[in-house]
């Protein structure tokens, strides 16, 4: 039995101390290596680098193998325990997702296959359907309910024009020789229209942003006054500081609400060359995160500033004489006396701000905006082909996208329109 | 004794005694009158999108329709020419004198029992079907196909004139009804129609558009009889406002909007008086019209099936351009019947309550002969299997249409008589007319029911796939064209295969699974799947009560 290699994000929702992304099916193990070098002995957790396809650098992160079937899923596995951060999660996730062969596991899929080859005993099985359904109907109605219906009207409107479509393409079909229809030169044209407006839909902010918050990460040199701005960001009577988690590794996330916008608040080790293993290891992992960065608070000297396209400059400890000026460009800040912390709060949200989707607009997550692409690259290749057919079987295809997206079983809904469209039948 | 017993020697009915017979049953076919058998009771036409690809599929089995229609087409259209080889259909007009008299010959020739009586009552003893009660006496059987058609308390509406009875001049069997009706079977009510018959003599067919048979020669069946009969062309006619206009003035004559007809008729085979109310914008349709047969002055007029009275029939016919003369010999009328429950069926057709009962055809809530005589195929082997301990024939969505008509049927019941159409199967693109023997031949051989002839010619196409010259041939290329598509459809089967193995125990309680709403309880206990794949098909269902009911299903097998 050939089955596909799943993957997905086995703990919770980032930002968290650790993320574990499990990779579990026959190319498990060759995925774990394109990602991470090479994989260690079985059951013994190593420290390997994961890279994308490029050679960028994703995370270090501790990589665990299991053979099949001593598994949790009685399939080859692959651990990667990440740093739980939003955007190492997305990059190791998209990673995965440019293999062949591999795609984001389904709800209750993992559990679904351990159950397959064995693994679970039936009275834990029991209780995980409880669990299993908890989750994927809240799954299902906050999808939908989110934007206080906005979201599912607009996915309803694109699921009827493409059920107008998908029974346009059928009754030119089953219809052969009613005047009522034929095969209709429109329909490319109105796919190809779909197809771009959805890609437009696809290419705005989602709504992972908002949920996890916006990472803003500050870096500089050891000693910059990073800790010290964080602290009085943190303090700030306008920041609301929502949760503090301890410093569990060498970085301090503060979630944090400004003016509305959420942000996670990210300090890192001080950027300079060292000898030092473990030291190298910290600095590593914060060139990282301003790589993976959102906004950028930069604390070091401006030519040193790292190249990233939401950045601001700040000029930190601007209490002290010897600094009392800010080079151009830099913003003069000091936690001491509070000094330049609103103007510096305002820029940040300000950039943030960008990156959220507008006030009261619809979102897509990321799993609605896979369903969406799906429909999308359909709808293209319907508009693209001259065979009628294969036109015909793309819109279906958009169609079940949609289905799928919104739970719904559909042929009869494409008979209805169908038929409330066309005069058919003889 | 007999193995099986058929009762009704319709398009089900006869396929389902030969197909019995073929696996080598005594079969007797009950049918009230010997010359029913064969009978087109609507339309003269065989085939078309859908229903043609069943008619091929029907075929590799040794079905009777396919060669019966060879014998009787006088005109003959490959539908959909220019859409690619997966959706063509191929469609006959037929005969009826012909088609009777060649359906006669088939299943006088298969070896069928031909018992000329009224059936009575099934006699039902420990939960299984063990013989038929008749006027004639009691049969006794070791299984039994139901085939008897729009027979459940069936009304007929000519206008304000109503009728007790199936068809036109034929006789309804009430105890028989009643007895299915105790059984609990019968669903609601489902409405059908059929137009008037024109005098063929009285139409000016010179002002009308003609549309000729094809000029290349194709058969139904792939083995040729040799058979060719002369061929007619058809023609079309069109409505116009002043059609319209009588038809509309006479809205309050018309059971159908007067409330007198209660069920549903099919979405897609409108009453004309349906197509003038619910497309006002149109100002015309087509009517397409099809002569009945050679030595026949009898056209039907496909496109107004209508239950008007008779008056507004005439009127409203003649106000068309080419049959302002035209005499109506008989006229429309709308039948309004009963139906089964289809979700009371396993895939074999075998109800899932009575042992050895089996039911095939329009009392299924289909509509069409092909939708009908597939039925018959499956109810007809497995009846067999049944009586003789054979292993069961199943169809499946991905190898064949008559797959896809029986798991909708079974899984999602019908709200409307339920027609085959290309759209229904998510494998369109592999299940074409003209591989339908590549499709089905080797289970067509496995079950044993069909002759030399046929296994000679399904093991000689087998072979002829083999060689190198087979990417020339039409098929070959259609293979060639569809490639792409078929491999991922390969995949998504593999996937439904997976499913496909998780069976649900039938005495599985929907609404004692952990994590099953109430309202997925009911949805699933209507369609009673018996395996989680059919269950992920059944509308509404969400994911999470499948991953419920998947792990039920599995802890209850282990």
């Amino acid at each position: 039995m050939s089955a596909d290699t799943i993957f997905a994000l086995s703990s919770g929702r980032p930002p968290a101390a650790v993320s574990i992304i499990r990779v579990s099916g026959p190319g498990a193990h060759g995925a774990g290596r394109r990602l991470a070098g090479s994989l260690p002995d079985v059951r013994i957790a190593a420290l390997r680098t994961l890279r994308d396809e490029a050679g960028g650098r994703l995370d270090d992160a501790l990589v665990l193998r299991f053979d099949r079937p001593a598994s949790s899923t009685g399939e080859d596995i692959v651990e990667f325990h990440c740093h739980g951060g939003r955007a190492v999660v997305d990059a190791v996730l998209s990673a995965l997702a440019e293999i062949e062969g591999l795609r984001p596991a389904h709800p209750g899929e993992f559990t679904r296959r351990a159950f397959e080859n064995g693994r679970i005993d039936l009275t834990e099985a029991e209780g995980l359907a409880d669990l299993i359904e908890a989750e994927t109907e809240f799954q299902r109605k906050s999808a939908l309910a989110m934007a206080e219906g906005g979201l599912k009207r607009q996915i309803e409107q694109w699921q009827k024009r493409v059920l107008i479509l998908s029974a346009q393409a059928e009754a030119a079909i089953d219809y052969a020789e009613d005047d009522d229809v034929g095969t209709d030169p429109t329909l490319a044209k109105e796919c190809f229209e779909l197809a771009r407006e959805l890609g437009e839909w696809l290419g705005r902010p989602r709504i992972e942003p908002l949920k996890d918050g916006v990472r803003v990460v500050i870096a500089g040199p050891p000693n910059a006054g990073k800790s010290s701005l964080i602290n009085a960001i943190a303090g700030q009577e306008r920041a609301i500081v929502t949760d503090i988690p301890g410093t569990t590794r060498d970085q301090i996330e503060v979630p944090l609400s400004l003016g509305g916008i959420p942000i996670l608040l990210t300090d890192t080790a001080g950027l300079r060359e060292s000898d030092d293993t473990i030291e190298r290891i910290g600095i590593n992992r914060a060139r990282s995160l301003v790589e993976g960065a959102d906004v950028l608070l930069w604390l070091g000297e401006t030519k040193e500033a790292p190249g990233h396209s939401r950045r601001i400059l700040v000029h930190p400890r601007a209490d002290l004489a010897e600094r009392a000026t800010a080079p151009e460009g830099s913003l003069a800040v000091s936690s001491v006396t509070g000094a330049g912390l609103d103007e510096l709060l305002a820029r940040t949200s300000e950039l943030a701000a960008s990156l959220l989707p507008d006030e009261g607009a619809i979102a897509l997550n990321r799993r609605q905006a896979a369903h969406v692409a799906e429909a999308q690259g359909a709808l293209e290749a319907a508009a693209a082909t001259n065979e009628f057919v294969f036109a015909a079987e793309n819109v279906r295809a958009a169609r079940v996208a949609f289905d799928r997206l919104t739970g719904r079983a559909g042929m009869e809904d494409v008979l209805d329109s169908l038929f409330g469209r066309f005069c058919l039948g003889k | 004794m007999f193995d099986v017993l058929v009762i009704g020697a319709g398009h089900a009915g006869c396929e389902a005694a030969a197909a019995a017979a073929r696996r080598g049953a005594r079969v007797g076919l009950v049918t009230f009158r010997a010359k029913d058998i064969g009978q087109m009771s609507c339309n003269p036409s065989i085939g078309g999108v859908g229903k043609g690809h069943l008619v091929r599929e029907l075929d590799v089995f040794d079905g009777l329709m396919a060669r019966a229609a060879d014998r009787a087409a006088i005109h003959r259209r490959m539908l959909n020419r220019s859409k690619g080889p997966a959706v063509q259909g191929p469609r006959f007009q037929a005969d009826r004198r012909l088609y009777r008299s060649a359906m006669a010959a088939l299943v006088a020739e298969s070896g069928v029992e031909v018992l000329v009586a009224e059936a009575l009552a099934l006699r039902i003893e420990g939960g299984r079907v063990t013989g038929l009660h008749t006027c004639a006496g009691v049969l006794g059987c070791r299984a039994l196909v139901v085939a008897t058609g729009t027979f459940l308390d069936a009304r007929i509406f000519v206008g304000d004139e109503v009728q007790e009875g199936g068809r036109r001049g034929e006789r309804a069997s009430g105890a028989l009804a009643e007895q299915v009706r105790g059984m609990g079977l019968a669903q609601g009510r489902l409405k059908t129609g059929t137009p008037p018959r024109l005098d063929g003599r009285t139409i000016d067919w010179s002002c009308l558009e003609e549309q000729p048979s094809d000029l290349d020669h194709w058969t139904m069946s792939s083995l040729d009889e040799g058979i060719r009969v002369p061929q007619l062309a058809c023609a079309i006619a069109r409505t116009n406002g002043r059609t319209h206009e009588i038809i509309r003035s006479a809205f309050d004559r018309s059971p159908l909007f007067a409330g007198a007809i209660e069920g549903r008729g099919p979405r897609y085979c409108p009453s004309i008086e349906d197509k003038v109310k619910r497309f006002a914008d149109r100002d015309s349709h087509q009517i397409f019209l099809e002569p009945e047969g050679l030595e026949d002055h009898l056209v039907y007029p496909n496109g107004v099936s209508t239950s008007l009275p008779a008056d507004v029939q005439r009127a409203f016919l003649r106000s068309v351009e080419g049959l302002e003369r035209v005499e109506v010999v008989r006229p429309g009328y709308a039948v309004e019947y009963e139906f089964v429950d289809p979700r009371r069926l396993r895939s074999t057709l075998e109800t899932t309550d009575i042992a050895g009962l089996f039911l095939a055809g329009q009392i299924n809530g289909t509509t069409g002969y092909e939708e009908a005589a597939a039925q018959g195929l499956a109810a007809g082997l497995n009846a067999a299997a049944h009586a003789l301990a054979l292993d069961k024939v199943q169809f499946d969505r991905r190898t064949s249409y008559i797959g896809v008509m029986i798991d909708d049927l079974t899984l999602q019941g019908v709200s409307e008589p339920y027609r085959m159409m290309t759209a229904r199967a998510e494998y369109r693109l592999a299940l074409r007319a003209d591989n339908a023997t590549t499709r089905l031949g080797m289970a067509a051989i496995e079950a044993k029911c069909v002759k030399d002839r046929r296994r000679d010619q399904i093991e000689n196409h087998f072979e002829r796939r083999a060689r190198s010259t087979w990417s020339d041939t039409e098929e070959g290329k259609a293979d060639f064209l569809y490639a792409p598509y078929l491999e991922r459809q390969e995949r998504e089967w593999e996937a439904v295969q997976r499913d496909a193995r998780v069976t649900i125990p039938a005495w599985l309680e929907f609404a004692s699974v952990p994590g099953i709403s109430t309202e997925m309880a009911e949805r699933l206990e209507h369609a009673r799947p018996e395996t989680l794949d059919q269950a992920s098909r059944i509308r509404g269902v969400t994911p999470a009560a499948l991953s419920a009911l998947y792990v039920a299903a599995s802890r209850r097998a282990a």
